[in-house]
């Protein structure tokens, strides 16, 4: 199902066909690869490649919102051998924008890793793309068939001095190597078990080589920034904030999906073109930007604007742009349990406080909304937090911790009921109404 | 330099230290597991977190670098509270139980819970049960107590060569192990029980049966290969309970092989083959304990009848290399004085041609720290892994440092180094192979070409060696056992100091014995008209006098020295073991002290004089063999005989020598060289298997069940099984022309050159093959 | 050869071989192990899960250490270090699908085939897991079948019309 519903598209321009819209020639029939034969003809430098990048001030849409132009900036530029990694590990719950992208729109990315690569004097790249969506790293390795075909990728790309090529990688179950170092190290054929920085991917990366590393979305707009100036891009959205973002809607709402709007456009907006709260219910609680980012209640967000400043200063992040909607039926005792399991499975076993913190946590969560919580448990599980996070070379820790000392600030009463009741707030028949899984069906009911 | 400030005091560091080198070097602790000096960084165990001014964050210390006027504060509350935040973690899944603990008293995790550990946990879920692992038969594993620090897999990965371990699942599932039924089989395995900062990796011979506290120590020095690593010993109740590494940068930094860890298990070892406790003598045929004075007069009776009925060069002295000096010298000083020049401790030596054209001591030609430093190394005739593990190690890390290396030998073995040429060729070809390279080096430096090289053909093998050699600006040559023990080792020497001087290097002998150098410090080789060790062995003597060694599984020719010992009307063995051999051609026999039980000296590789206290009392009617030679030299009425202790016995022997002994030189003069190369048949390899090298290590039963100590094989290369009509795994009689033969399985050999066959020396299944230098005929059996 | 004794032997056919030299040829030559991921999927999908030989063979013919191909094999959960069924059906439940239904999709599988995570129908046509977050939480509840096809909104009906495809 190809969406959807946009204010000012751009990246999703090309979504309108659905899957018949993805190949080369569709591509370039929107205008693709034009952006890069006109780098390449007019013989742009660098520089003013990357100032341009800057101007827009297009930001990491993986979820750290590093300005992109400036991490460009960051390459040596004598090194011999660089390389550019797209991130496509696309595994933060909530997230699904890239698959979309990769899937209706895959030329974009190829097209602003090749001018990424241009900017910062790499002659290879690799796209490392989720092992769950293996249909798309599929449809990936055909994009690039086609684009090496047509003479954009390989040697003397359309005549020109430059040379670059890339590839697909794709993973096989792993979360954290959503994390840069983590991602690079799985690429060299290792666990991926992040990297201690310094030294940044800029300086020793991919194969110990200078590497630039960009979410698919930041390379998706590069074509699109660089058609439309850098200025006209940032005005799109706010100052500091440039550009449009797709947010990826899952949870209670009518119409789960992916909505690219302006940065800047209300919280109310979004929730609005993903069609409303599913069943008129009421919303409880939001988490704005993948499960990793703090929670945060429903009059909060309806107050907050999609923008990395706004979210931020309601005690957020906008990280990836994964907007989880909660509704009344939802028992957030039991949301949390299954976040802190998620964590629990996915720490990659390197930190010590990680590797034990994010257990200790799941196995308290679990105590609690199973009945066996005590009194003391709150207060341990923030002592448990605080003791993980920013101990640990990557932000893992932080991002089990984090869910759990936001749903336990803005729910606490609910965990001190389950806790005092050894039950839920939320009638369990509720909860399994808002699922919405036996709506349209007259299944009997399974255990 | 840079200048930051740790807890208020200001110090200068070099520019990329990190923080936990710039606290080390001003004496500041700061805790850690997962830190190692000598490996890679992993910051995973997060126990070194330290404040660092304007960061928002606790930092690793051993992660992050040190800028200039950094502040670090590494007991601030901040500081304090992460560390003992990452404690309580460590602590969650950790079994409290140290007194069950074999680790307990010596546990890094134990002593940091008393500083950084609360008195209870608020941890109230179940603990993690994580399941052992096989790792073989040298290191025990208890993997509920492992933190996941991966020192150990750093180790094998990065000093051992080889990742043999590794962290398989993730989280908190994550578990050390080798890959499934494989065990940890690299000859420097031992280094991971003292790596290990909990009781998960433990010694499994010494497991349960001591406690630290209850241990005494004393530092001594391995008396296995030439490197002489630092030992110290720890005895219980005068019984060597378990050997560690004593730090020595300059040495075995702060590693040991497998064998000089382990061997002590020889030192307490029993039964026929075991210890050797009384004097005995042989009398009608019937060997007898008897007291020492008995056993002193039998054997110097006995020498001092063969010295005056046939003179005294019908006694001939086998001495071990890895006998002390001090045994060395006052041995030769008591055949000399029974009018002997036969004597010598080179027992694997087959050519010695060279003797009467050496200019000095050979040794290693530089000091071993110095080995790093070296940017292009030629290693000849070496099984270099096995042979010299800790030496290996350093080239190993050059080797990712940058600098080239090179092999010529008669087998590729896996050096797991990184290889810049090789040139691999039949034992006959190695003097022609290397001529070669001192050719093309010749060539490439546009220095004249010797004569004697002037007809020969440069291999492309030979040429690939000699242009890295050239390329590079600080070269080393090293002469590897399999060289020394070579037919044409004087050859080889020639050579080799020729390709040294042409390119401005070094060049040097890879030690094979604690004493390779001392040996030649002590006189123990033959003098003018003196037979050398081959050479008394080939033409009988009468007599024969044995310290330390057992020369059917000493010398060169194994088959040959059982032989002539056997005839021989009167053997007099000094040595700590026993044997059925000895038992066969021995007289008399006095039990004297391993290393471990007496004081002495080795001089090793390169030159450095190392002493040592004996570190338990001898074993039974065990003594020093210093003394007991000394007794031997007053009953003999040798002059000079006149010491109260063995150092006056090193005084004599190093006379003003101290830290390092003079007249090291590796040159020879006038010494012409015989490239000739007519074999028929197939070649034999013979190596000196790790465990098999010396009689300690073959009395050490841990280490005889490890993988470094099969049964000998017969291995060959695919071609030369393929010539035999054999399959991997048949048995083959092998012989050596004489009418003995052995019958061995074959097995499959990719690094052999074609025609050569590979049958392991100092075994008693290969002994009777005679020589390890033969011609061997190969038939299916 | 029989098919039985092709599962049993470590030793990996031509055309894995070939798909495992292509995805080697992406790398810089001194990086075969980069392919290791996909050469392990790649004997995955032939052998139907991977047992220590197949992941020695892996590892031999990328001329990496066994227990560094182990470290892979047991790090990424999408592979079978045990045999599966001949469908692996794998259900996320993670939190935005589970307010989809994700977990009730699980049970719903449970109750219809009669197992529980990690196990396998008697007739080995059917294995259950319990999978993570899969990137397309517009889609929930989504599975995954046999690890490469990804089925979105498996409401009761998409469910029992996936089992019954399933032969």
């Amino acid at each position: 199902m190809a969406l959807i519903d946009t204010i000012s598209p751009l990246l999703t321009t090309g979504w309108s066909k659905g899957d018949a819209g993805w190949s080369l020639k569709d591509y370039e029939a929107r205008g693709g690869y034009a952006q890069l034969k006109r780098i390449l003809s007019s013989k742009m430098t660098q520089d003013e490649l990357i100032a341009e990048v800057k101007k827009s001030s297009l930001r990491g849409r993986g979820g750290a919102g590093f300005p992109t132009g400036l991490k460009w900036s960051f390459m040596p530029k004598a090194a011999p051998e660089k390389y550019v990694v797209c991130n496509t590990d696309e595994g933060e719950p909530g997230t699904f924008k890239d698959r979309d992208l990769l899937r209706y729109d895959p030329h974009s990315t190829i097209e602003g890793m090749i001018i990424a690569g241009y900017a910062v004097g790499a002659k290879r790249g690799y796209n490392y793309i989720h092992g769950e969506i293996f249909d798309i790293y599929q449809r990936f390795e055909e994009a690039l068939d086609q684009a090496r075909a047509a003479g954009y990728l390989g040697e003397r790309i359309l005549g020109s001095d430059f040379s670059f090529d890339l590839f697909a990688h794709h993973g096989w179950g792993a979360y954290i190597c959503g994390e840069e170092t983590g991602l690079l190290e799985s690429i060299e054929g290792k666990k991926g078990q992040p990297r201690y920085k310094p030294p940044f991917p800029a300086n020793f990366g991919l194969y110990g080589k200078p590497t630039t590393i960009n979410n698919t979305e930041t390379f998706a707009a590069i074509p699109f920034i660089l058609g439309m100036g850098g200025e006209a891009y940032l005005n799109l959205g706010k100052p500091n904030n440039g550009g449009t973002k797709l947010f990826s809607v899952s949870g209670h709402v009518n119409r789960p999906g992916n909505y690219e709007v302006p940065m800047g456009t209300p919280f109310a907006k979004l929730l609005e073109m993903a069609g409303g709260m599913r069943g008129g219910r009421k919303l409880k609680a939001v988490i704005p930007g993948g499960s990793s980012a703090p929670v945060l209640p429903a009059d909060v967000m309806m107050e907050c604007t999609m923008d990395y400043d706004s979210i931020a200063k309601a005690g957020s992040m906008l990280g990836s742009g994964a907007v989880i909607v909660m509704d009344e039926t939802v028992c957030m005792v039991k949301a949390l349990e299954r976040l802190s399991y998620f964590y629990f499975e996915e720490s990659c076993g390197q930190c010590t406080p990680c590797r034990e913190g994010s257990g200790w946590l799941y196995r308290v969560v679990h105590r609690i909304e199973h009945g066996q919580g005590r009194p003391e448990d709150l207060d341990l599980l923030n002592r448990v937090t605080d003791n993980m996070m920013g101990k640990t070379i990557c932000a893992l820790a932080d991002a089990a911790a984090f869910p759990v000392r936001s749903f336990i600030k803005h729910f606490k009463s609910e965990f001190e009921y389950h806790i005092e009741h050894k039950k839920c707030l939320v009638d369990p028949e509720v909860q399994r109404a808002g699922s919405g899984f036996f709506r349209a069906s007259s299944v009997a009911r399974v255990a | 330099m840079l200048e930051i400030e740790i807890d208020g005091k200001t110090l200068q560091v070099a520019d990329g230290s990190t923080i936990i080198e710039a606290a080390h070097q001003m004496g500041t602790y700061i805790p850690h597991f997962c830190y190692h000096k000598k490996l890679s960084i992993a910051a995973n165990c997060r126990m070194c977190l330290v404040q660092v001014e304007k960061a928002p964050k606790p930092m690793p210390a051993c992660a992050t670098p040190v800028t200039n006027g950094m502040k670090v504060f590494t007991h601030s509350e901040l500081a304090v509270k992460a560390q003992k935040g990452v404690m309580e973690f460590l602590l969650i899944n950790h079994p409290l139980d140290c007194p069950i603990c074999d680790q307990g008293g010596e546990c890094q995790l134990q002593d940091l819970a008393v500083g950084y550990g609360e008195s209870a946990s608020q941890y109230q879920e179940e603990k993690r049960v994580v399941p052992d692992k096989d790792l073989g038969p040298l290191v025990s594993t208890d993997m509920t107590r492992c933190i996941n620090c991966t020192r150990c897999i750093r180790f094998t990965a990065e000093i051992a060569g080889f990742m043999e371990l590794g962290q398989s699942f993730r989280g908190e599932h994550a578990e050390v192990m080798p890959f499934i039924g494989k065990t940890v089989d690299t000859e420097l395995s031992g280094n991971i029980i003292d790596l290990c900062p909990v009781g998960a990796l433990t010694s499994k011979p010494f497991r349960f049966s001591a406690r630290t506290w209850e241990l005494s120590r004393r530092k001594s020095v391995s008396p296995h290969d030439g490197l002489g690593s630092n030992l110290i010993m720890q005895t219980k109740h005068d019984r060597v309970m378990r050997v560690l590494p004593l730090e020595n940068e300059d040495i075995n930094e702060c590693w040991l092989t497998d064998k000089e860890r382990f061997s002590y298990q020889g030192l307490n070892s029993q039964g026929d083959n075991g210890r050797l406790t009384k004097p005995m003598v042989k009398q009608g045929g019937e060997w007898k304990e008897v007291d020492w004075n008995v056993a002193l007069d039998y054997a110097s009776h006995a020498l001092r009848d063969v010295a005056k009925t046939h003179g005294g060069a019908a006694i001939g002295g086998l001495l071990s290399p890895h006998a002390t000096l001090e045994e060395m010298y006052l041995a030769q000083k008591l055949l000399r004085g029974l009018g002997s020049e036969n004597i010598d401790f080179r027992l694997r030596q087959s050519d010695f041609s060279a003797d009467g054209h050496r200019r000095g001591t050979p040794w290693l030609g530089i000091k071993i720290a110095d080995i790093g430093r070296l940017d292009r190394v030629l290693v000849v005739g070496s099984f270099l892994r096995k042979d010299h593990p800790l030496i290996a190690q350093r080239l190993r890390q050059s080797a990712k440092g940058g600098a080239q290396i090179s092999v010529l030998h008669s087998a590729d073995d896996d050096l797991l180094i990184k290889l810049a040429a090789r040139a691999i060729a039949a034992p006959s070809q190695l003097p022609a192979v290397l001529a070669q390279i001192v050719k093309a080096v010749c060539q490439l430096k546009g220095a004249a070409v010797d004569a004697a090289l002037a007809g020969i053909t440069v291999s492309t093998e030979a040429q690939a060696i000699a242009q890295s050699l050239v390329s590079g600006s600080n070269s080393g040559i090293l002469l590897g056992n399999f060289a020394q023990q070579h037919p044409q080792a004087a050859t080889l020497q020639a050579l080799g100091h020729r390709l040294a001087s042409v390119l401005g290097g070094s060049f040097g002998f890879l030690g094979e014995a604690a004493n390779s150098v001392g040996g030649y410090v002590a006189k123990a080789v033959p003098g003018a008209g003196g037979l050398n060790a081959a050479a008394m062995l080939k033409e009988p003597r009468q007599a024969y006098v044995v310290v330390g060694a057992e020369p059917e599984l000493d010398c060169a020719d194994g088959a040959q020295a059982l032989a002539s010992l056997t005839k021989a009307a009167a053997v007099v063995v000094l040595s700590p073991f026993k044997s059925q051999a000895m038992l066969d051609y021995a007289a008399v026999l006095l039990p004297v002290s391993p290393f471990s039980e007496t004081s002495g000296t080795f001089v090793n590789t390169e030159g450095r004089v190392q002493s040592f206290y004996a570190a338990a009392k001898p074993l039974g009617e065990t003594r020093p063999a210093w003394k007991v030679l000394r007794v031997l030299g007053n009953l003999l009425d040798v002059a000079g005989f006149e010491f109260n202790s063995s150092e006056d016995v090193r005084a004599e022997a190093l006379g003003g020598q101290s830290d390092f002994v003079s007249g090291l030189d590796n040159g020879v003069d006038a010494f012409t060289l015989n490239l000739s190369a007519t074999v028929n048949g197939f070649e034999r390899v013979a190596d000196v298997p790790i465990h098999f090298a010396d009689s300690l290590v073959r009395r050490a039963p841990a280490l005889q069940q490890a993988r470094d100590s099969a049964t000998p094989t017969a291995r060959m290369n695919a071609a030369t099984l393929k010539k035999l009509g054999v399959a991997t795994g048949d048995r083959v009689r092998v012989g050596a022309g004489g009418t003995a033969t052995v019958t061995l399985s074959t097995q499959l050999d990719a690094g052999l050159p074609d025609g050569t066959v590979r049958v392991a020396a100092a075994h008693a299944d290969t002994v009777a093959l005679g020589p390890m230098s033969s011609v061997l005929n190969v038939e299916k059996a | 050869m029989n098919k039985q004794n092709d599962m049993l032997s470590p030793e990996l056919s031509p055309e894995a071989l070939r798909k495992i030299d292509r995805e080697v040829a992406k790398y810089p030559a001194d990086q075969k192990q980069s392919a290791v991921m996909a050469a392990l999927v790649i004997a995955q999908d032939e052998k139907g899960w991977l047992s220590k030989e197949t992941i020695a063979a892996v590892a031999s013919y990328l001329g990496m250490p066994p227990i560094a191909a182990y470290e892979v094999a047991t790090f990424y959960n999408m592979y079978d270090l045990q045999p599966v069924g001949k469908y692996k059906l794998t259900v996320c439940t993670n939190l935005p699908c589970a307010l989809s239904g994700g977990v009730h999709a699980a049970d719903y599988v449970k109750e219809k085939l009669g197992i529980d995570f990690n196990e396998t129908t008697p007739d080995g046509k059917f294995t259950l897991k319990e999978g993570e977050c899969m990137g397309a939480c517009g889609d929930a509840p989504v599975m995954l079948v046999n690890n490469k096809r990804m089925c979105s909104f498996m409401l009761p009906e998409a469910i029992d019309k996936l089992l019954a495809e399933c032969n």
